[in-house]
C-alpha cells in the first residue's frame, strides 16, 4: 500500500515585481501557479521542465525556503499524523526541517569556504541536540564513508575538493539528520558526465539503505527516466503531465512533453528520431498567455486552446494513472 | 580523406602549452585531425581535456602565457594553403582570416556579447572590416541575417541591446555574427551547453541548415555524446590533450575501440532505455595536468591497464577512417564486438 509523505494542494508562489520611485508593485511573477501533487513514501518523483518553469521554486516552497503565497503543503508522518506546514510558525517548523532536506544545485556555492567540512556540517547536529563533539564527529565520519570519502576529509576546507566530491559533501549534509525526504535540486547538472554517473549511483544506493524518498528536480529527462518512478513535467508554474516514468516515454500525452523528449539528443545511432522543434522561448511568467499557457508554441494548438485553460485530468495508460492537462487528448477521462 | 580539395582545415601534431608559475601545462599535446567541407567534426571530452584550447589555437585566440609549441594548422583559402600557426597573432593576415574565413561561436552568449553595444552594431562590425558594403547594405544584411536565424521582428531587434534578448536569442545572434561573412569553417565551442533542450534543438536545426546550404565545415566542441550522435559526421574523442580515438560517427559510436570512449558512452543514461539500463561511472577523476601519468593518460582510470600502458601508445589505424591510441585495442575490440 502506497502511503503519502507530502500532499500539495493548490500551491502558489507569486513574487511581486516592483518598479518606480516608490517601489510600487506593478505585477507578479507567477513562478508556481497552483500545483497539486502527492509524493509517496519510498518513491523517486522526478520534476522536469525547462529553466524558468518554476521547478526549483516549488522544491523550495515545500521546505518553506520561499514562502508559498497560497495553498497547502501537508506532511504525513509514519503514524499518519497530518501537519499543514505553510501555516506553522517559523520555530514550529524545526522538527519538520529534520525530516525534509535539500541538496542544492551548485556544489561550489553551497559550502561556506571559511569553514572546514566538519564546521559546516556540525551545525544542524548541534541544533538538534547532539551535544558531544565526539558523537558529532562520529556521525559525520560515518556518513562520509557511506558516500565513499575518507573520514579525515571532514577537517579539510571546501576548496580542497573537486566538484563531484563537494556534491557528495552536500549529500552528507542533507543526510546527517536522517531525513525522510530529500529534494535534489539539479544535484548532478553541474557535474562532468563521468562524475554524474558516480553521484547518481550513490543516490540510488543511499535510497535503498536509508529508505529515502526523493523529489528529483532536473531538466535532463534521460536522467529522470533512469532514476525516477514517476515524473511530473512542469510548464510555466503548472504541472502539465504526471505519470509513471515509463509511460512518459512510451505513452506521452501532452504535446509539450512530446517536444521535450524529442529534443533530447540520444547517444544511440539506432534511436535517432525526428526532432520536434518548438518555436520561440518560454513566455514570461509575469504575463502568461491566455488559455493554455503552452498554446503559442504548441504545434497542435486549436481555437479552444487559446481561450480555455485546461485542467489536470486523470487518464489511464498501461493500467497506470496518468494525469495530463491538454484539450486535445483522445482518451476517456477516469475519475 | 582521399580528395585533398575537400579538406578545409588540416591540423597536424599540434602542441599548445601553457606556462604559469614556472610550470608547464601541456594542454594540447600532439593533436591531428582534418575537417572536411560541408561536414561536422565533433570533438568530445570531459572538462579540462583541451577541447576549447584546440579551438582557441586554430583561431589564434590564446592567452599571453601560452604558445603553439609545434605542429601545423593548414587552412585552405581559395587555392592557397595558409599555415595559420606561422601567422602573427594580431597581424593583418590573421585578422583577415579571423571572423571572415574562420568564425567562432562561444559557449556563453551572456559574456561573449558586449552589453553596451546594440546587437546590430556587433554583427555589422564583422561586415565593416571584411566586406566593401555600404552602411545601408550592411544594415540590410544584418536584418536578413537575424531573420534567417529566426529572430522575430528583426527590423526592431537589430537596434536592441543584448540584455533584452533571451538566452536562446543571444546564441542565435552570436551565430548570425559568426555567419555574417559566410565563413568556410565554423567553430562552435559548446554552443548549447547553457541552453534548454528545446532551444538547443532550434540551434541544431539552424546549424544543420547552414552546413547544407553553405557547405560550411563545422567543428563542434561538446561533452555530450547525445549531441555527437545527432550531429556529427566525424568524431574525435579527446582526453588530457590527446585524441584517443577518431573516426566517423558510425565507427566511434557503434564500435568504440578505446576504453575511454566506451566508458563515456556507458556513463550516461540513454533516453528510451528505461530504468533497467546499467550505467557505469568512470572511476576516479581526471588527473592534475601538472602531475600527469607517465604513459597512457587514461591508464589510472582504465579497467584494462597493464604494464605496457607506462608507455604512451601510438596511433593505430584500424580501417581507413578509424584510428585509436591504445595498446590493448585488439583485445578490447574483440570483447565488445
Amino acid at each position: 500500500m502506497k502511503k503519502e509523505i507530502l500532499k500539495l494542494r493548490g500551491v502558489k508562489v507569486h513574487f511581486p515585481v516592483q518598479a518606480g520611485v516608490f517601489n510600487r508593485v506593478v505585477g507578479h511573477v507567477l513562478a508556481v501557479d497552483g500545483v497539486d501533487l502527492d509524493i509517496f513514501r519510498g518513491e523517486v518523483l522526478g520534476l522536469a521542465g525547462e529553466s524558468g518553469c518554476g521547478k526549483t521554486t516549488l522544491g523550495k516552497a515545500i521546505l518553506r525556503l520561499v514562502e508559498p503565497t497560497d495553498g497547502e503543503v501537508k506532511y504525513i508522518s509514519q503514524d499518519d499524523d497530518e501537519t499543514e506546514l505553510t501555516s506553522l510558525e517559523k520555530k514550529d517548523m524545526d522538527p519538520f526541517r529534520k525530516k525534509l532536506q535539500i541538496v542544492f544545485q551548485d556544489p561550489h556555492s553551497s559550502l561556506n569556504p571559511s569553514f572546514t567540512i566538519f564546521g559546516s556540517l556540525q551545525d544542524p547536529l548541534k541544533k538538534f541536540g547532539i551535544k558531544s563533539k565526539e558523537e558529532r564527529r562520529k556521525i559525520i565520519g560515518d556518513l562520509l564513508e557511506a558516500v565513499n570519502m575518507r573520514r579525515e576529509y571532514m577537517d579539510r576546507y571546501p576548496h580542497e575538493f573537486s566538484g563531484g566530491q563537494r556534491q557528495r559533501i552536500g549529500i552528507v549534509r542533507a543526510l546527517c539528520l536522517e531525513p525522510e525526504l530529500i529534494v535534489c535540486d539539479e544535484a548532478v547538472s553541474a557535474l562532468d558526465v563521468s562524475i554524474q554517473a558516480q553521484v547518481l549511483k550513490l543516490l540510488m544506493q543511499l535510497k535503498k539503505e536509508k529508505n529515502l524518498t526523493y523529489l528529483f528536480i532536473t531538466h535532463d529527462l534521460s536522467v529522470t527516466e533512469y532514476l525516477c518512478d514517476r515524473i511530473a513535467v512542469m510548464y510555466l508554474g503548472r504541472i502539465v503531465e504526471l505519470c509513471d516514468s515509463e509511460d512518459l516515454y512510451n505513452n506521452t500525452l501532452h504535446p509539450y512533453s512530446e517536444a521535450l523528449i524529442s529534443a533530447i539528443p540520444v547517444a544511440d545511432l539506432d534511436k535517432q528520431t525526428k526532432r520536434i522543434v518548438l518555436e520561440g522561448d518560454v513566455p514570461s511568467p509575469v504575463n502568461p498567455p491566455k488559455g493554455c499557457p503552452f498554446h503559442p508554441r504548441c504545434p497542435k494548438a486549436t481555437d479552444i486552446c487559446k481561450t480555455e485553460v485546461p485542467t489536470l485530468k486523470k487518464y489511464s495508460t498501461n493500467g497506470n494513472e496518468h494525469y495530463a492537462s491538454c484539450h486535445l487528448i483522445d482518451l476517456p477521462e477516469i475519475s | 580523406m582521399e580528395d585533398k580539395n575537400n579538406i578545409a582545415l588540416s591540423v597536424r601534431d599540434l602542441k599548445t602549452f601553457f606556462y604559469t608559475n614556472n610550470r608547464c601545462n601541456k594542454a594540447v599535446n600532439g593533436v591531428s585531425f582534418d575537417v572536411e567541407k560541408g561536414k561536422t567534426l565533433c570533438i568530445v571530452g570531459e572538462s579540462g581535456c583541451g577541447k576549447s584550447v584546440t579551438a582557441a589555437t586554430i583561431m589564434q585566440l590564446l592567452p599571453t602565457l601560452s604558445r603553439i609549441e609545434e605542429g601545423e594548422i593548414k587552412f585552405q583559402k581559395d587555392d592557397k594553403i595558409i599555415n595559420i600557426e606561422k601567422l602573427e597573432k594580431n597581424g593583418k593576415e590573421m585578422r583577415e582570416i579571423r571572423g571572415s574565413d574562420i568564425a567562432m561561436i562561444f559557449q556563453d552568449p551572456m559574456t561573449a556579447l558586449n552589453p553596451v553595444y546594440t546587437v546590430g552594431f556587433q554583427i555589422s562590425e564583422n561586415l565593416k572590416y571584411h566586406t566593401n558594403l555600404s552602411k545601408k547594405e550592411i544594415r540590410e544584411k544584418c536584418i536578413s541575417l537575424l531573420n534567417d536565424m529566426g529572430i522575430p521582428l528583426p527590423e526592431k531587434r537589430v537596434d536592441e541591446y543584448p540584455h533584452s534578448y533571451s538566452g536562446g536569442m543571444r546564441q542565435r545572434a552570436m551565430i548570425a555574427m559568426a555567419m555574417a561573412c559566410n565563413p568556410k569553417i565554423l567553430i562552435a565551442d559548446e554552443p548549447t551547453t547553457a541552453l534548454d533542450v528545446t532551444i538547443q534543438a532550434q540551434i541544431f536545426e539552424l546549424m544543420d541548415k547552414l552546413k547544407k546550404e553553405n557547405d560550411t565545415a563545422i567543428i563542434l566542441i561538446t561533452h555530450d555524446m547525445g549531441v555527437v550522435a545527432e550531429l556529427a559526421d566525424n568524431v574525435a574523442v579527446m582526453y588530457m590533450g590527446n585524441i584517443v580515438e577518431a573516426g566517423t560517427a558510425d565507427d566511434v559510436l557503434r564500435r568504440p575501440t578505446h576504453p575511454y570512449t566506451k566508458a563515456l558512452l556507458e556513463s550516461v543514461p540513454v533516453l528510451g532505455r528505461g530504468k533497467n539500463q546499467d550505467i557505469n561511472p568512470i572511476k576516479g577523476s581526471t588527473p592534475d595536468p601538472y602531475n600527469r601519468p607517465i604513459g597512457c593518460q587514461f591508464a589510472p582510470r582504465c579497467n584494462w591497464q597493464t604494464e605496457s600502458c607506462d608507455v604512451m601508445p601510438e596511433i593505430t589505424q584500424i580501417n581507413e577512417t578509424h584510428q585509436v591510441r591504445c595498446h590493448k585495442y585488439e583485445q578490447f575490440f574483440e570483447k565488445y564486438k
